[in-house]
This record gives C-alpha cells, structure tokens and sequence, in this order.
C-alpha cells in the first residue's frame, strides 16, 4: 500500500491542504491534487524542462521535486502569472509572436523567463538562450521564444517603444525590392 | 510596435468594395497578411488549453500497456491472473479481445491493437491493464507473465533482403519485402546517351523521430446509448474514427472521436495507435472512462518517424547543367509494420521532377520490414531523403561542371504551370525568388568558395504539396468542410474537422471566415476536431490545412455573405454588389453612412430566410497521372524554398558550427505573416537536427541477454535534439506571389522549409573544408575521416559506399507528356502490376491480412 503524506503548499500565493501518495513528485501533486493541469510533463525524467515550476523564485524541475520536500515553500505556476484577467507581459509577447505554437512546452520556458527578469529585466539575447538552454521546444525553432522575451521585458521596464522589428513580424526585406 | 490583437480589424479606409472572397486583391484584404494574435494564444499561454492528458472524468480509472521485451517472436501463453488479482485493477485485455487488423492505409492492414500471435519488435504493445491509479496499472502490469518463442530478428534493409524466412508479415511484395516500386517515365536510356556526362552518388539519411514535448495521451469515455467518445492526442481524428469503429465493431455513428489540442505533431500523431483503441475497448469493457498516458519510453515506440533511407542517384546532364535523364533508387528501412509506408515509398521519387526541369526519369524503390518500431511520416514525408540526395548531389555536379552552384539552378528552373515527366501538374513556382534572396541576402555572390579555408556557404533548394492530391481512402468526397451558423446575436460559428496541432489551424480557419464576413477573428466562435459535430476534414497531414480548411472556409462564409447582401441590400434599397463587409458592419459603398451592424444584418437575413447556416467544402482537381502509383505526388500546388547555410568547420576535429542560416519561402501570400516565420524557423529548426545530430538508431543486447534488438536511445536526454544554443541566426525571407488555388493566395508554409536544410549543410561544409559528406546526421567524426582520406588521397568523401542489387522487374513505363503520353503506362500486365498491392490512387483494397 502507498504511504500518504499531507502538507500544507504555498502555491501561486494561496496555502493549498493537501494528502498525496508519499513518493509522488511536485508536478504530479500540482496536476493530480491541486488541478493545476497547466504544468506540463515531457518525460518525467528530468530530461526537457517542460514541467519547470518557480520555487521560492529558482526555476526548478517539478518532476525531480518530491512534494514531501515542499512544504513552507512558495511555488509559482503558470495559472499564476496572470494580474486578474491581465496577461503578464511575457504571456502577453509569447501569444503575439506565436513564441508558443504548440503551447506544450509554453508553461515551462514562460517560468524560466519569469525567474530570469526578476533577476536580470534587460537580459541581452545571449542571456536569455542561456537561462532557457534547459527547455526544450520543438515547434518554435526558439527565436519567436527570445524575441517575446525581449519584447516583455521591455514592456516591464516601461518602455513606451518596446516591441519587435519589422522583420519579426512580417520577415527579412527581400533583397532588390527596396521595401 | 504592437501587433494587433485578434479581433482588431484594421480600418477599411475608404477601400474600395469588396471583390468575391478569397480574393487576392492585397487591397482589400483587413485580417489576412496581418500579423494577428493566433485566436487559441491566450488560452496556450495562460494554462487554459486543455490536452488530452489534462482531462478527468467522474469514475475514471487508468491505464498501462504491457509491452514485448523481445523483437521478434511468437506468443505462446499469457497469464494475467495475477494482475486480475491486484490492488485496484478493474480490466485486463489481451489481443483475442480485439482481433480485428487494422491500419491507416487500406493496403496497410497489418496491425492489432494488442498482439496476437506475434509480437515484431521492442515495444510491441501486448496486454492493457486498468486500474484506480497509474501506479496500481504500472504494479499489475509487472505481475504479467508473457511466454515468447523468440525469432530470428531482422535488423536492416540488407538483412530483409537477404531473409526471406522468417516472415515478419505474411503479405507484402516479396518475401520481407514490404513494397517493390519500379516506374519510368520516358525514354532514360535515349537520355542518358545525349548526356555530356554522367554523375553516380550512393546517399544515406538516417531516421529521426518526431519527438513531440506531449506524450501520446488518450481517454475514452463511455456513454448511453451504445455510444464511445475518444479524446485522444491526434492530428487526423478522422481516420482515428474510422479505425475505431471497424476494430471496435461498432457502427461509426456510435463513435466519436475528439482531436484535443496537440503538443507537437510533426507527423508523429497521425496514425492511429494501440493506446487509442484499447483506451475504448476498455471502456466499454469496465463501463468507465478510461485514460491512458504514455511515457517517454514508449513515445519512442510509438515513433512513425522519419525512414532510414539508401539512395543511389544516377543523372546525365548537358555541358550546361542541364538534367538529360535521371535514375533514382531507394531502399528504405521501414519497420515493423506498413503505417503509412506504401505512401512514403512513393514519396521518395515522387516530388524530384518538380523544382528543376527532368525529361526522363526512372524510379525504383523498395520498403523492408525490420524488427524496429515502425516507420511513418515525418515533417516532410519521404520527400526529405531524396531531395537531400538530390541538392548534393547537384552541387557535384556544378562543381565538375564548373558552374555556380545558384546558376546550375535558376537555369534549369522547371517552369509554371508545367506537367512533369511524372505526370504532376505544377501552377506557380516562386524558386526562381527564393534562390535570388537568399544569394543575395548571404553575399553568395562575393563570398562563396571565397571565404577563408574552414568557413563555407552552401546553397539547396525543395518542394512541397500543398496538401496530397488524392485522399487515403479513395473517394469522390470532400477532403475537407466547414459549417457556419450565423446567429441574430452575431455570432459566427465555424465547425470544421481540422484539427490544431500548433501550426495555427484554428486561426487560419478563423482568419478565412473573419476576412469574407468583414468581422473581428473574435467574433468567431470555433469547434473543430470532433467527429461527432464537425463536417470531416482529412486531418493535419500533407500540409493540407490552410489550402483545403482555407478554401471550404471562404466558400461557407461567401455562401453566408451573399445571403447577408441579400437581405440588407432591400432593406437599404441599394444594389448587393455596392455593400462592404468590415469593422463588423454593413455598408453601402458609396455612403458608408448608410448602413448596419453585422449583427442587425444577421437579424434582416434571419427574418428574411429563416435560420441561417451555410457551408463549404473543398475537394483538389484530379491529377494527369493515370498509372499504377500517380495517386501519390499530385497536390492542388506546391510550395518552394531556397536555403544558404554558412558554417565554420574545424578540419582538425570536424566539429562545426552553423553560422547562419538565410531562408526564402514561396508562401504564396502568408495568412498571418507571424505564424508563418514561426513555420519556417521551425522547420529549419527540425531540419537542422536532422542535419546535426538527430538519430533513431538501434543496438543488440549481448547474446546472453537476449539478443534482441533494442532501442539504442529511447530517451530525451540521449537522443539529441538542438537547444537553444545549437539554433544559429535565420535570416527568413517570405516571397509572396498569390496561387490561384490558395485560400487568398495562400500555399503551404509547414513543411516545405526544412527539405533545404540538410544539403545547404552538406554542401556549406564542402565549401569549408573541401569534403563530401554524404549522409546525415553529419557528425564531427565523418568529417575528420573525409579530410584524413583527402589528406592521404583519397576522395574526401565519407558515405554508403554501395546500393544493394536489387532486381527490380520490368519498370512500369510512362510516355511523358512531351514523348505524347497520356498518362497511362504502356505495359500494365508486363510490369506484373498485381492486384491487392496497390497505392492510393487505385481504390480501397485489402490485402492478405496476417
């Protein structure tokens, strides 16, 4: 028979009782008991970044988490990163620019982005492919992911021009045609 | 710069009156080529979307596959008893509970949802268990026993050559010879003798898998009235539909099947799988909702992905580069079963006469079945390998010719509106631009075999359908419909079978519709993907899509818009052909004072005919092609792409590095331009995988564990995919020039992009270090060794040294058009087409069923 375990969690800044099989990990809590289906899983190994989760602000591998390890500590998912019905900037650039086409592994690389600006908010492009080097994505190519977070971390600065080039939105000019 | 938000419609300023729809007049076009909000975003980036794994149902229980151990073998006892007797277990099945075969191609009916009698390799699902937790599945599914007679095990093309016995099937062409193609089109021999030179190549393309981030998840659910629903993860829940209820046994009106959101696709969710029948199975086995998920591990047997494929290539070509004749040869490694392999077969000669112009062509191809999980389409489909082989293989060329590599190109561009040696009939062709931007764009002009030894800039081009020609399950219906139901509140709702796997279906549906009726996107309601309430569509395959969901979407919304006129041109007593539809209103053009919400005009139209509810469909126009194999090439129109890679190669080590990657589109008009570079980086993307390191390669265990044929990386981890550091800078250039069968112009976008990608690699790394590599992926070793080789001598060339001999047959033979030929082969009965192995283009038929 399984063991249970019960703790308190602080998730997306509500404590949230829960009783969960001892040796489950921290994405399945947050999917099975808390209903928080947002975050993703890839390959529960710790392999694809997809199910990344913020705790106390470091991005962290729910699959590798054991729930039973949890407890006082504050963990932020994607059902969180709304302001009301406001998008985030980050949600925001990543629907705009189609940095999330599948959307799969979308819940992941928009936490690893949050914990990235909270720690650096004008990360240049090499910086923001490093904090994301541990999500993988297979629809994107991963520009459309950089340049999103580029554009909302301008937004966060307050940046009244912050927004993608031209070539972003519509492709390179075609050389010889002068546009 | 903000791009507009879905729903915003840019002001019609004074624009003139709207043409017919689907027009492609850039004028009067307000959505379309606008960068918009994909319409399901907001719900992908807030945790909103629902995949299949995320949905529970009251009294759900789940499930686990037991899978076979061995890669070849006959089952000779089962005992369940243990696991019936666990914790929590509600049902167990074994195959006799689904005898019936299946398989997504009517030739193709090889598979059972759970094993039989045999079991053809590593992976092969065998007993299902469910369960009130995963956990209490995965436990029973330990306490199975399954006694294996184990087989010989074929591991390669060449070993199914040479064994004929044991059978992994019982039908196919000859002995583990799943399909045997020969076809030629025109007089080769006469080619190949007005040659100025002949040049031979042996190429290599190892498989890939898809590698989607969702694993394949399902739950099934059922309800009153005999009747089953199947939320599976799908990119094609039609053909689903049809699988389920011809194994289930059920009439196809009790089942219904719902395509949830997909986490990546790519080729890999459009068959139909084990989990996915036996999901429903149990169901009404247990009378509850079942769900199933399956691990990474098993995602990997799963697979349908990209053919290894051997290729020899055989071209005369005149002084001047042109291609006089041309033979190609393939052998691909299929797998353990037929999933769509007959189509990639055909996909591997098929599309090589459409870029450059090719008089004469001969084709022959075989598929072995081998104890590996079986092989499918991939981004691509087949198309992939022998247009690899192709682009290096004219780089060569070029270079023994001593021409440039673009010239060799742009002069031999097959022209628009041409039939091929084939019988493909070809409308615009945007290569001649493509090629010009990317020269351009990459200096290739100034900087080719210019630039210091190690850096080099190789060029290739490709082709793609803009959906297949004909469909699997051959038929005068249409491949795709859209329903809308247009209300006297003003709402809009579209009903289409399409299903979104990330590649913007939903809003090139809603774009399509929002354009004809002048309202915002979200003013379209959608539901799409369900058998149950939608019209069919094919399925996202063949990049379909956006031409077929395109056009039944025009012809739904113009059939509701001149409904709409009609009524609202009496009630404003002005003529229907004056009225504008935009900024959600309806107007007279010549006062746009004078005119109504899109609301009250749904209302006038509602009083005037009743409820309304209009449709659209589409089917393409036939295809030349009139012989045993043409049903697989033809498309309504075809996408073309040109590709310059720069690259730094270390000769020391052969590590290397993509530098830059230039990239131009013939997109025809792009739906929303944003979407479509996200097509196009994606497909360099995957392409540059497959280029660099994306392997799906096997290994024995020793003799004393089995020897079976294992999956040498069945992990995300070992299998290497490129992450963000390994992704170079791509310049995308997106050529527009409106096709006359594209909704608004629109051609294919998600596909077409990666088939450049490998050969410009190749041949950037001949332009850096002087070596031929002549298959992928290209690693670092390879070019070591090919500059060791060059260093001592030899060729600088690393690749396959031979292709198989192979005997063929008689070759089908096709007169082209230009011999006179009207599409029909002259030696049908000679070539020994044989009933019962047909192809897509000849009608349903069933072969031997093992």
């Amino acid at each position: 028979m399984d063991h249970y375990t019960t703790a308190t969690l602080r998730v997306n800044g509500q404590d949230l009782r829960v009783v969960f099989p001892t040796h489950h990990t921290l994405l399945e809590v947050l999917r099975e008991e808390c209903g928080l289906t947002g975050t993703k899983h890839g390959c529960e190994l710790g392999e694809c970044g997809t199910c990344t989760v913020l705790v106390d602000g470091e991005p962290v591998l729910s699959c590798l988490a054991l729930t039973a390890e949890m407890e006082g500590r504050s963990i932020e998912t994607v059902e969180g990163l709304q302001d009301g019905n406001e998008l985030h900037p980050l949600q925001a650039a990543f629907a705009d620019l189609g940095a999330a086409q599948c959307g799969y592994c979308t819940p992941g690389m928009l936490m690893a982005a949050k914990a990235l600006l909270a720690e650096n908010d004008d990360p240049s492009a090499a910086e923001i492919r490093t904090a994301l080097a541990g999500n993988l994505c297979r629809c994107t190519g991963y520009h459309k992911i950089v340049e999103a977070v580029e554009w909302a971390a301008g937004v966060a600065r307050g940046e009244a021009d912050a927004g993608p080039a031209r070539e972003v939105l519509f492709g390179a000019s075609v050389p010889g045609e002068g546009s | 710069m903000t791009p507009p938000r879905s729903g915003q419609v840019i002001a019609p300023d004074q624009a003139p009156p709207a043409s017919a729809p689907g027009s492609t007049q850039e004028d009067d076009l307000r959505v379309v080529g606008t960068p918009f909000r994909r319409v399901d975003g907001w719900a992908k980036v807030t945790g909103q979307t629902r995949f299949a794994d995320d949905l529970t149902f009251p009294r759900m229980v789940h499930m686990r596959l037991v899978r076979s151990t061995l890669p070849h073998a006959f089952i000779r006892g089962i005992d369940t008893s243990k696991a019936e007797e666990m914790p929590g277990v509600v049902g167990v099945l074994t195959g006799k509970d689904m005898p019936e075969p299946f398989g997504v191609l009517p030739v193709s009916q090889d598979e059972h949802a759970l094993c039989l009698e045999k079991v053809r390799f590593v992976g092969d699902p065998v007993v299902a268990v469910a369960a009130l937790t995963e956990d209490q599945a995965a436990d029973a599914c330990s306490a199975v026993t399954i006694e294996y007679e184990p087989l010989a095990t074929i591991s390669s093309v060449d070993e199914a050559i040479e064994t004929s016995e044991p059978l992994i099937h019982d039908y196919g062409d000859e002995g583990n010879l799943h399909k045997k193609i020969s076809l030629q089109f025109g007089a080769v021999d006469d080619g190949f003798a007005q040659a100025d030179e002949i040049f031979e190549d042996v190429m290599f393309y190892e498989g890939s898998t898809h590698l989607p981030m969702e694993q394949h998840a399902a739950v099934a659910v059922p309800e009153g009235g005999g009747r089953i629903t199947l939320y599976t993860s799908t990119q094609t829940p039609h053909y689903v539909h049809k699988v389920l209820a011809t194994v289930l046994g059920m009439p196809a009106s009790r089942v219904r099947v719902i395509a949830c959101s997909v986490g990546g696709g790519f080729g890999g969710k459009s068959d139909i799988f084990s989990h996915e029948i036996v999901a429903a199975k149990m169901a009404l086995v247990t009378g509850r909702p079942v769900k199933i998920c399956l691990n990474r591990e098993e995602v990997f047997y799963c697979h349908r992905g990209r053919h290894p494929v051997l290729m020899h290539l055989r071209t005369g070509f005149t002084k001047d580069g042109a291609m006089v004749a041309q033979h190609l040869k393939t052998a691909l490694d299929g797998g353990a079963y037929g999933s769509y392999g007959v189509a990639s077969t055909y996909y591997t000669g098929a599309l090589q006469t459409v870029t450059y112009g090719l008089p004469r062509y001969r084709f022959d191809s075989i598929r072995a079945f081998t104890n590996k999980p079986p092989c499918g389409p991939k981004r691509g489909h087949a198309t992939v390998q022998p247009r690899f082989a192709l682009e290096v293989h004219l780089d060569k060329a070029a270079q023994r010719l001593g021409i440039d590599p673009a010239d060799l190109r742009l002069n031999n561009l097959l022209p628009p509106d041409s039939i091929t040696a084939n019988y493909l009939k070809v409308g615009t062709i945007g290569l001649g631009a493509c090629i010009q931007a990317v020269v351009d764009g990459s200096g290739w002009r100034e900087r080719f075999q210019s630039l210091p030894h190690g850096r080099g800039l190789g060029l290739a081009c490709g082709s793609y359908l803009t959906g297949a020609g004909l469909p699997i399950h051959w038929n005068h219906l249409p491949q795709s419909a859209v329903q809308l139901k247009l209300d006297r509140m003003g709402t809009v709702a579209a009903y289409c079978g399409e299903a979104e796997i990330g590649q913007g279906s939903d809003s090139v549906l809603a774009a399509c519709v929002a354009e004809v009726l002048g309202i915002g996107l979200d003013d379209v309601l959608l539901c799409v993907g369900d058998t149950g309430l939608t019209p069919v569509d094919l399925g996202s395959y063949s990049s379909r899509v956006t031409l077929m969901v395109g056009r039944a979407a025009i012809q739904a919304a113009e059939r509701a818009r001149d409904r709409l006129a009609e009524a609202v041109a009496e009630k404003l007593d002005v003529p229907a052909d004056r009225l504008v539809f935009a900024e959600s209103r309806v107007f007279d053009s010549g006062n746009p004072e004078n005119g109504m919400p899109f609301a009250e005009a749904v209302q006038r139209a509602e009083e005037k005919f009743g409820a309304l509810a209009t449709t659209g469909s589409y089917a393409p126009p036939r295809a030349p092609g009139r012989y045993r194999g043409s049903g697989v090439g033809p498309s309504p129109t075809y996408s073309y792409s040109a590709s310059v890679i720069e690259v730094e190669v270390d000769p020391e080590t052969g590590l290397y590095r993509v530098e830059h990657v230039w990239i131009a589109h013939d997109i025809g008009r792009a739906i929303n331009p944003v979407l479509t570079i996200g097509q196009v980086e994606g497909s360099v993307y995957m392409g540059l995988g497959e280029a660099m390191m994306e392997e799906q390669v096997f290994r024995r265990l020793p003799k004393n564990r089995s020897n079976a044929l294992v999956h040498k990386v069945p992990s995300m981890l070992e299998y290497k995919s490129p992450t963000f550091h390994e992704m170079p800078p791509v310049t995308t250039y997106l050529i527009e020039d409106p096709d006359p069968e594209g909704p608004f112009g629109a051609k294919e976008v998600g596909q077409g992009p990666l088939l450049p990608i490998m050969p410009a690699l190749a041949n950037a790394i001949f332009d850096a270090v002087g070596v031929r590599i002549d298959q992928v992926p290209i690693g670092p070793h390879m070019i070591r060794k090919a500059v060791e080789d060059k260093a001592a001598g030899g060729d600088g060339r690393y690749g396959p040294k031979a292709f198989p001999d192979i005997d063929f047959g008689v070759p089908l033979m096709v007169p082209t058009p230009d011999e006179g030929g009207d599409g029909r082969a002259t030696n049908s009965e000679e070539a020994g087409v044989r009933k019962g192995s047909g192809t897509m283009a000849d009608g349903v038929r069933k072969d031997s069923k093992p």
